[in-house]
């Protein structure tokens, strides 16, 4: 019998193998992974000083016990060269490798910004426990840590940073923190709490230019004004890793394109999920997030158990692990039409954003507020 | 009582220690936390735990 084969050993392709051996625990499967195949919490990544934990703490399953608790077999630090879907195999730096099937986990991959000097190579990202383990080596003895971009990732290792004792200057193009999931009071609150907490946040600019200064960095901003550095972290956001699919002619738009199946349209039995994933067809959903993963899982599990599944994905809310605020935020389906009404609330802020009838369809709750969190993503029209 | 371990996140429930912020009151038995609870930390559902020894 010919495998299923997984490739990525992230939580999405992980989790496959786990909730695939609750519902069939003969099938032989194979998991073909770049990383070293142990499994970690990634979401742990961006809060693991402030948990005192270093990188080889994070790893919480090595490669052995794995394979041995999902009986599948992890070909670590292997390179896939070519998909070769029409006849079922891949190919890969260890050999040729023949499918039953292939779930596609390839994640995503960290977006660089073009920078000049001779610094910007030296710029992090961390995107995975090796990245991790690269960025909290480099941190030893340091004390000035810029951080590019105020998204989730970039707020969550600021607020980490400062729990260390670490100075975190964080710069950011927009003229808020977490832009693409705060309205502007909740932002603002957020932002004040952060700053509190010693983060020193720089909006409207970017950083042009890194150059070398004896042992640190010496940034440059687009309006010209200079900062000093020790370490410099890029947290500006991910691209799905679409690479192989769209060489081996899956249909790929922002991600590899499958149904509510996760099947691809062209091979069948080739599925996608997880970060490298648009879900629901062309223009469907890309989500870069726990719960998500999770809810593919299940369903591709049991589409791989021979019981077709499509996906479904309730409201999902997505926590950010900033301690100095907390924050929950439930962003409204796409493409529905409607406004945000902010309230403070006794230390934070509770913005609900309605649709044209006036029904809350999203929310983003910070401080005191986002105790609500579970209350109202329950009430939340669900994504798909 | 007994400790369970997030499979996702590592997060432990300890049911000496429940999880009073939401909800969940100290001493509260793993069964008898509504399904409908998540992991604090990362959000997966209680159905996603798994026991871990004392």
């Amino acid at each position: 019998m010919k495998p299923v084969v997984i490739l990525g050993s992230g939580l999405a392709g992980i989790s496959v193998v786990r909730e695939l051996r609750k519902l069939d625990a003969a099938r032989p499967v194979i998991i073909v992974t770049l990383d070293d195949g142990g499994f970690y919490s990634k979401p742990n990544l961006s809060n693991a000083l402030a948990s005192g934990k270093s990188a080889v703490q994070l790893a919480l399953t090595p490669r052995e016990g794995l394979a041995a608790q999902l009986k599948a077999e992890i070909r670590p630090h292997t390179r896939v060269t070519h998909l070769l879907p029409a006849e079922s195999a891949i190919e890969t730096d260890g050999g040729r490798i023949e499918y039953e099937k292939l779930v596609l986990a390839l994640g995503a991959q960290p977006l660089r910004l073009p920078i000049e000097g001779d610094g910007a190579a030296a710029v992090l990202a961390v995107n995975n426990l090796a990245d991790y383990a690269v960025f909290r080596d480099r941190l030893e003895g340091r004390q000035r840590v810029a951080i590019l971009g105020a998204g989730l990732i970039g707020c969550e290792f600021a607020n980490d940073l400062r729990i260390a004792g670490i100075e975190v200057d964080v710069f950011d193009l927009a003229p808020q923190p977490l832009g693409r999931l705060l309205p502007p009071r909740a932002a603002e609150f957020f932002r004040r709490k952060l700053e509190a907490a010693g983060v020193r946040f720089h909006f409207d600019t970017s950083i042009a230019r890194i150059d070398r200064l004896g042992d640190g960095f010496r940034l440059t901003d687009k309006q010209g004004g200079s900062h000093a550095a020790d370490l410099v972290l890029s947290a500006v956001g991910l691209k799905p890793e679409t690479t192989l699919a769209q060489a081996a002619g899956l249909k790929v738009g922002r991600g590899i394109v499958v149904d509510r199946r996760l099947a691809s349209a062209d091979f069948p039995e080739v599925f996608a999920l997880g970060d490298c994933a648009e879900v629901g067809g062309a223009g469907g959903l890309v989500l870069p997030f726990v719960l998500p993963i999770m809810a593919a899982a299940r369903a591709l599990a049991k589409t791989l158990a021979g019981t077709p599944t499509d996906v479904a994905y309730p409201a999902m809310p997505v926590v950010v692990k900033t301690p100095a605020c907390p924050t929950a935020v439930c962003p409204p389906p796409a493409g529905v039409q409607g406004a945000w009404r902010e309230e403070p609330t006794a230390d934070g802020v509770k913005a609900l954003f309605e649709d044209a009838a006036g029904r809350p369809v999203g929310f983003a709750l910070t401080g005191s507020a986002a105790a609500e969190r579970q209350a109202l993503g329950a009430s939340m029209p669900a994504w798909l | 009582m007994k400790k369970y371990m997030c499979i996702v996140c590592g997060y432990v429930y300890d049911e000496v220690a429940g999880d009073p912020e939401h909800g969940i009151a100290a001493g509260t038995r793993w069964e008898d936390i509504p399904g409908s609870w998540s992991c604090p930390d990362c959000g997966v559902a209680k159905a996603d735990f798994e026991m871990v020894a004392v």
